[in-house]
């Protein structure tokens, strides 16, 4: 057994995922599933420096983490449904603004309060389009503990460089299931950055190639002064009504994530080169999925498991590629059917797509799974 | 060979806990392990519920499906969950009655009396239904689980948890129930 070998939980992991990321600000308000990693944000950041700050509410949470990365600082925040619900104005905020945020939701059923300690995956839609107006974000869904460290550590690789809000969109059961993980060693981790200008002199807080370029960020407080603010401006920053600047600024910061969706792209594929009938599915549902699919394939039924980590952008061109020998799609998610709709889109009649949704408050089990596939054949 | 045990009891018995050293004593011994959880709302009260599954292999699915072990320390965890028992063991706490209607093997180990009298803490009742299912499935060795109760019960409650360890490591001894697997 490796000596780093040890039982850690999906919260333990994502939070630990943050500080190796270099994490230096956590503003949070305590909500069930998500509540150990604003607890064991408390007992760290002080530890090197860092700060935690609990807040009155998840508006004033998403705004201080806003503050806090306008200064340079590494910003994170982790709620669920209730929560994330009410951090929708400033996500758009800081995406017009382009100010790199790390949103943790850890997904319970809902809508409102709903059932705080069980497991739902409701929030797919909500994570690409709960704020207003055209806009793209990134999210990521870890499948297991050790991709609760490794996509919250890439959720802040994905903000600083592209300079955008990143989701982790998990679920209870992946948040609070403890597994063995053997952690990479931190001397690997090469610790996002992201661009700053080097001089006061002459610079555009908002001057980027029109092509989905990001701009330079003068962190506040270091000799810079600009203007940042949610109205729609120009390269310096200063608010503007004109049609043209509009338009080349809502450009821009769709094609900074559209042109980069194959850089984006992550999933996990088990059996897929030769399937008959392949199971998309993401977080949790996918766990039982595999167990699924591996059952149909001892028994002789070419099924494949295409898991996806990345959700949003969504990887179209990837589900083609990989579904492509497919003849049946199953879908199975913790809602009434929110991803299969985008696998719809992107298959677009190539196989036939079949919606698995479950909304009882409960995980899969794999027999549920397994049934789906048999009937499918 | 996967091996799932579902404890089952009220809030605030530490069941929970007991699920996660029991996953961290298999981890000791070179197992994968995966502990997961279900409990209602309420701090103390209510329904709980924790699941372990140990293998030598990689765990694909977290949750118990078929438990070779249940652990019922309350009526309603028996009522709830024996039914749904086949070929795996119950260990029902002696305080509960047992319900014909449940067919499942069943074994009634006096473990919330044990934690009582012969340790001499009540809620050390967790540690000694530890002690008992870790001396049933022997997935991990007596060594093994004292090093993770050491690891994981508060300061200074060390001697008192591994001597509940060694009450219910005991209980399980008499029960003349043969160890290992049970499917």
């Amino acid at each position: 057994m490796p000596k780093n070998a040890k039982l850690m939980q999906g919260n333990e992991a994502c939070t630990m995922g943050a500080i190796a990321a270099g994490l230096q600000f956590f503003a949070g308000y305590p909500i069930t599933p998500s509540t150990e990693i604003a607890e064991m944000c408390s007992e760290e950041l002080p530890k090197f420096g860092g700060k935690f700050i609990q807040m009155e509410d998840e508006i004033g949470s998403i705004a201080a983490c806003i503050g806090a990365s306008l200064t340079g600082k590494k910003a994170m925040t982790a709620t669920s449904g209730p929560g994330f619900s009410l951090m929708q104005e400033s996500i758009g905020y800081a995406s017009l603004c382009e100010i790199p945020v790390v949103i943790v939701n850890v997904q319970r059923m809902g809508p409102s309060t709903g059932m705080p300690t069980s497991p739902a995956q409701g929030d797919i839609m909500q994570a690409r389009w709960g704020t207003h107006g055209d806009h793209q974000v990134i999210a990521l869904a870890p499948g297991n503990v050790k991709e609760c460290f490794e996509l919250t550590f890439k959720a802040f690789v994905y903000a600083e460089a592209y300079r955008v809000p990143v989701i982790v969109l998990a679920d209870e059961v992946i948040s609070h299931m403890r597994e063995k993980v053997v952690l990479p060693d931190p001397s690997s981790y090469k610790i996002p950055m992201r661009a700053m200008p080097t001089s006061p002199a002459g610079y555009k807080p908002y001057g980027a190639d029109p092509d989905g370029g990001v701009p330079l960020m003068a962190p506040f407080g270091q000799g810079y002064r600009w203007h940042c603010t949610g109205l729609f401006h120009d390269e310096s920053g200063a608010p503007s009504g004109k049609a043209a600047v509009a338009d080349q600024l809502l450009h821009r910061l769709d094609r900074k994530i559209e042109k980069n969706v194959q850089a984006l792209e992550d999933y996990y594929v088990e059996s897929m080169d030769d399937c008959d009938v392949a199971v998309v599915s993401f977080g949790s549902s996918a766990m039982a999925a595999l167990s699924a699919v591996r059952r149909a394939r001892k028994g002789g039924l070419k099924a494949g498991m295409l898991r996806l980590k990345t959700i949003w952008p969504f990887p179209d061109q990837a589900i083609r590629r990989l579904c492509a020998s497919a003849k049946k799609i199953i879908v199975p998610e913790m809602n009434l059917g929110q991803l299969v709709l985008e696998v719809e889109r992107a298959i677009h009649g190539k196989a036939e797509v079949i919606k698995l949704g479950k909304v009882t408050g409960e995980l899969f089990h794999p027999d549920e799974i397994y049934k789906a596939l048999k009937e499918a054949f | 060979m996967r091996t799932e045990f579902r404890l089952s009891g009220s809030g605030g018995q530490g069941l929970l806990l007991a699920g996660i050293v029991l996953a961290e004593a298999a981890i000791l011994e070179g197992k994968n392990a995966v502990q997961t959880q279900s409990y209602g709302p309420e701090a103390r009260g209510g329904s709980s519920k924790a699941e372990v599954v140990i293998s030598e292999d990689e765990i694909d699915y977290p949750k118990a499906t078929d438990p070779d072990y249940l652990l019922a320390l309350t009526a309603d965890a028996y009522k709830t969950y024996g039914p749904l028992m086949n070929s795996g063991l119950i260990i029902v706490d002696s305080s509960v009655s047992l319900d014909a209607e449940i067919k499942a093997r069943t074994l009634s180990v006096p473990i919330l009396a044990a934690a009582a009298d012969t340790v001499g803490k009540k809620v050390t009742a967790n540690i000694v239904a530890l002690g008992v299912l870790g001396g049933l499935s022997r997935l991990a060795t007596r060594d093994a689980l004292r090093k993770a109760v050491t690891a994981r019960v508060p300061k200074g409650t060390e001697e008192l948890n591994l001597k509940a360890l060694d009450v219910g490591l005991g209980l399980a001894a008499q029960s003349g129930t043969p160890a290992g697997s049970l499917k």
